[in-house]
């Protein structure tokens, strides 16, 4: 058992809402051992995307984190000053985030972009030496050495995701967190640029932690998947378990309500509607919406546990 | 009897302007759907292939520059008021986003009150409140928890069911759903999928249901049209199409759905697509330059061809079966 | 109550540009009851005295006693910038959504006139009309004349508020739901125009009063108006300022300039409002 590149322990990330606090991550903790693929899988609000943000400590105001700490490679994250967390985004942890391939800069060519990723990092080559690390990156996510040269509205949308992989990996970092990748990519593209994404992490040896709500997708690329619900982790599990056996009946109800090419069969959605997070349930988080919930659940907040080699926060497990 | 509505050989091209190219959205398809036999009928492409070019001409709300669009046999174009004011009652639509189709001024009440008001459908507050809130049911809501609230106090879930709600309200023989659940939390994609299924098989509702997603639409569809950059390739029964797809295109689709319980290679599936030279552009197969199965017959935009009872492909590859008429594909896909 | 001083605690311009306008009406009220604003017509008192207990704003050359003047006159240049901001947003209101609702020729023409008439110097255009017209202005006469000028911006701002929000998904919803156009415009899209039409028509106030000013000073105003820019044509007229008497001045520098920050202010705080973007977390 490797020591883990990454650690998150006990995270907790709030927002201060004039209505009211919002708890955003609660109590989160996992572990990533090197060149791991961990998913993330939950709906809107369970969480996931503040937990990309707090690992890199880009959580602003109203939001906060409250509680816990992040280690990276044995080293803790919250005693580095400004400087030094600039220093380990992109080079330590790189974050491809939700929507990326919109955010790339219109008016800046794509080789520009990647290059500045280099400058702002402290790298000082010269042109030459520059203009090859860019073609470098560009051929390791499988595009042609001219898209160094063209602006973002000149490439198709998996190209442009491609490229932001490239800006994210520029730096050889170690984890690489990628939050819904591909959410607004068409399936053949999706197929392409999650290929460039294994491909370069095996390269650079590097962990991956993929951010989405696609099971089926989840399946095929990720080692071990964790569920959220609210806030929370409820499950955490190698994945073929998990999609063999899922012991929580969140994780059972979301993979029995996603559609398939498998069988034609009723389409069964989870009832109900996820809790507000300003206004949590008492006890379990899901247990207006489980039809196995006892008195225990109403009451008594499950904590993530070892069941079996699988963690599991249900008191029914 | 004439179709309820009748797509003949649509196509729009959108002029492009000073200098650029003229773009086609949508190549000559025909579609035709019967009041009389209820059924969902998916609409299935990536984004440019046309679907929502197609649901827009179909709806009024775009008028195409080839073929026509009829309603109960009538060029939509032509409709006099009468006719237009049945037309808007007997086709309804759903959009994919569950935000901009609410004005923030008003509370949901509004959207569910105009089309009551426009299409005179009660007598009476009273009356109009009552068809509301059996609307809101037949949707799986309960109209006291989204009566009276603002959209932004209601979920992505539930504004879409509202919205569904509202396409009931004129008791439609038509649903044209644009994309509705990709903007929807996974859990509850099923619901609301569920509930439109509902509306054909036990109120006789028709559903257009449009999408990129294939495994949503193989869920809720009986029958296909597959469409790649304006132009139907596939059609016909879903089941077969899913399962032994025929036209290079749909192959390539259906390979390319990730699957939650199936071996883990789809990663290793994926191979650069051959870019042969074959240039296709105008008028040939728009597939050829992505088609391992290429030849200089793909030149010429291949025909609809009749493989089985109840499918059609367009590839030369399949040039043994006898053709059928772009024209009449949509009488053929009714019958 | 509360809720609205909550509001005024998270969106101070507002607060201080109402402030500054109700001190300003309060002023003109309560004035009128104390004073006698006949006072304000040339003769009444006599000229030239400094503030003093009897005359607390001084009195001028033609023997018009100023705080009679500043009580009568702030109403009616007030009055002036009013109807014509409300003519010039009302009129450029209408022009604007059937150009963009609409679109087409119709679009076209009035956006056409819009344009060639906002490149043309406005004030010089009103000192035209102005001098042209026989005879002396009343106050009236005047609010039309910059009312003329008034509508080009505003339709121009309108029409490109309107553009946007045409494409809006409700109002394609609103027309599947048997909707027609006016009703459209009405219903749908003019709710949510309402905050930036209220920013649009104050910003006309301020711009109509200030043009208003503007002729009068150069004398091209109503004449016999105890009104605040023709208070200061008198004072250029008398050399007003080179001869020490700076109580003349003063008075209606001082309430000017409260018009015009009280409306600016006013301006920022529904800014605000109808910009969400700007505005402040609590």
């Amino acid at each position: 058992m490797s020591e883990p590149v990454l650690r998150v322990e006990r995270l907790r990330v709030a927002f201060d809402h004039p209505l009211g606090k919002v708890q955003a991550v609660d109590d989160v903790s996992f572990a990533l051992t090197p060149g791991e693929r961990l998913g993330l899988a939950g709906e809107s609000g369970s969480g996931k995307s503040t937990l990309a943000l707090s690992i890199m400590r880009m959580i602003k105001p109203p939001g906060r984190i409250e509680a816990g700490a992040v280690w990276l490679n044995g080293g803790r994250l919250a005693d580095l000053d400004e400087e030094g967390i600039r220093a380990v985004r992109l080079a330590g942890i790189a974050l491809v985030p939700q929507g990326s391939m919109n955010s790339l800069n219109p008016i800046l060519r794509i080789g520009q972009q990647i290059a500045d990723a280099l400058i702002d990092h402290g790298l000082r080559l010269g042109r030459r030496a520059e203009e090859w690390r860019v073609a470098a990156l560009l051929t390791e996510v499988g595009l042609p050495a001219n898209v160094a040269r063209m602006y973002p509205h000149e490439l198709s949308g998996g190209m442009k995701q491609r490229a932001c992989i490239a800006i994210a990996i520029a730096l050889r970092p170690k984890v690489i967190i990628a939050d819904e990748p591909t959410s607004a990519l068409d399936v053949v593209v999706q197929r392409q640029v999650m290929a460039t994404l294994a491909r370069v992490q095996q390269e650079l040896g590097a962990a991956v932690i993929l951010i989405g709500h696609d099971m089926g997708l989840m399946a095929q690329f990720v080692d071990r998947l964790g569920i959220m619900y609210a806030g929370r982790l409820v499950e955490v599990a190698p994945i073929a378990d998990i999609i063999a056996h899922p012991r929580h009946p969140y994780t059972r109800a979301l993979i029995a309500s996603l559609p398939s090419l498998e069988a034609r069969g009723a389409l069964a959605g989870i009832p109900g509607l996820a809790p507000s997070l300003r206004d949590l349930p008492p006890g379990c988080a899901f247990h207006p919406r489980c039809e196995f919930a006892t008195d225990r659940c109403r009451e008594e907040r499950p904590v993530l546990r070892d069941v079996a080699g699988v963690d599991v926060a249900c008191h029914l497990a | 009897m004439a179709p309820l509505i009748e797509a003949v050989d649509v196509g729009k091209r959108f002029t492009g302007g000073l200098g650029r190219e003229s773009i086609l959205a949508l190549d000559g398809l025909s579609l035709a759907i019967d009041a009389e036999k209820p059924s969902v009928i998916a609409v299935v492409g990536e984004s440019g292939s046309g679907k929502t070019t197609l649901a827009r001409l179909l709806l009024g709300l775009a008028e195409p520059t080839t073929g026509e669009v009829r309603y109960r046999g009538e060029d939509l174009r032509r409709l006099g008021r009468n006719s237009w004011r049945a037309f808007r009652r007997d086709v309804q639509a759903v959009f994919q986003d569950p935000y901009g189709v609410y004005n923030p001024f008003y509370r949901v009440d509004h959207v569910l009150s105009t089309p009551v008001r426009q299409f005179g459908l009660a007598a009476s507050r009273a009356e109009a409140r009552g068809l509301i809130e059996e609307a809101l049911r037949a949707v799986g809501l309960r109209p006291e928890e989204i009566l009276g609230r603002y959209p932004h106090q209601l979920s992505g879930g539930q504004r879409q069911r509202v919205m569904v709600a509202r396409a009931l309200l004129p008791k439609p023989k038509l649903i044209i759903a644009d994309e509705p659940v990709s903007m929807v939390d996974a859990s509850l994609r099923a619901t609301i999928l569920g509930s439109l299924r509902n509306l054909t098989d036990q109120h006789g509702i028709s559903i257009l249901y449009i999408t990129h997603d294939l495994a949503t639409a193989y869920q809720v569809g009986d029958q296909i049209l597959v469409l790649y950059r304006a132009h139907l390739v596939e059609a016909g029964a879903i089941d077969r199409i899913v399962t032994t797809p025929q036209h290079p295109y749909t192959q390539l689709l259906v390979s390319a759905i990730p699957h939650a319980h199936a071996t883990r290679d789809w990663i290793k599936q994926e191979n650069e697509e051959p870019r042969n030279g074959v240039d296709m552009m105008s008028h040939g197969c728009p597939f050829a330059d992505r088609c391992a199965h290429a030849t200089s017959l793909c030149a010429v935009a291949p025909p609809l061809y009749r493989t089985e009872l109840r499918r059609v492909v367009a590839c030369v590859l399949y040039r043994e079966y006898p053709t059928l008429a772009a024209r009449e594909l949509g009488s053929w896909l009714s019958a | 109550m509360r809720a609205v001083f909550r509001y005024f605690r998270r969106n101070p311009s507002l607060a201080l540009g109402i402030a500054l306008l109700a001190a300003l009406a309060l002023f003109v009220v309560i004035g009128g009851i104390l004073v006698d604003t006949e006072d304000a017509r040339p003769l009444s008192v006599p000229t030239l005295r400094a503030p003093s207990w009897a005359y607390p704003f001084g009195t001028d050359r033609q023997g018009r006693d100023l705080l009679a003047v500043m009580i009568a006159g702030t109403p009616l240049t007030l009055r002036i910038g009013f109807i014509a901001g409300f003519l010039g947003v009302g009129l450029g209101t209408v022009l604007a959504f059937i150009a963009a609702y609409y679109r087409g020729v119709l679009d076209t023409v009035i956006r056409g006139i819009a344009d060639i008439g906002l490149t043309v110097p406005g004030l010089l255009v009103l000192i035209i009309i102005a001098v042209s017209i026989k005879g002396t202005l009343t106050v009236n006469q005047m609010a039309i004349v910059v009312a003329s000028l008034a509508w080009l911006y505003p339709t121009r701002t309108i029409r490109a508020q309107v553009l946007s929000l045409r494409e809006r998904g409700y109002v394609e919803v609103a027309r599947l739901s048997g909707m027609s156009g006016p009703a459209i415009i009405f219903l749908e899209l003019m709710p949510n125009l309402l905050p930036y039409l209220a920013a649009t028509l104050v910003n006309a106030v301020s711009a109509a009063i200030l043009a208003s000013i503007g002729l009068e000073v150069l004398g091209l105003g109503p004449i016999d108006a105890p009104t605040l820019g023709m208070t200061l044509y008198w004072v250029n007229f008398n050399a007003a300022m080179i001869n020490g008497w700076w109580w003349w001045w003063t008075a209606p520098t001082v309430i000017i300039l409260m018009v015009f920050l009280g409306l600016f202010f006013l301006t920022v705080g529904l800014d605000e409002i109808a910009n969400p973007r700007l505005r402040r977390s609590a």
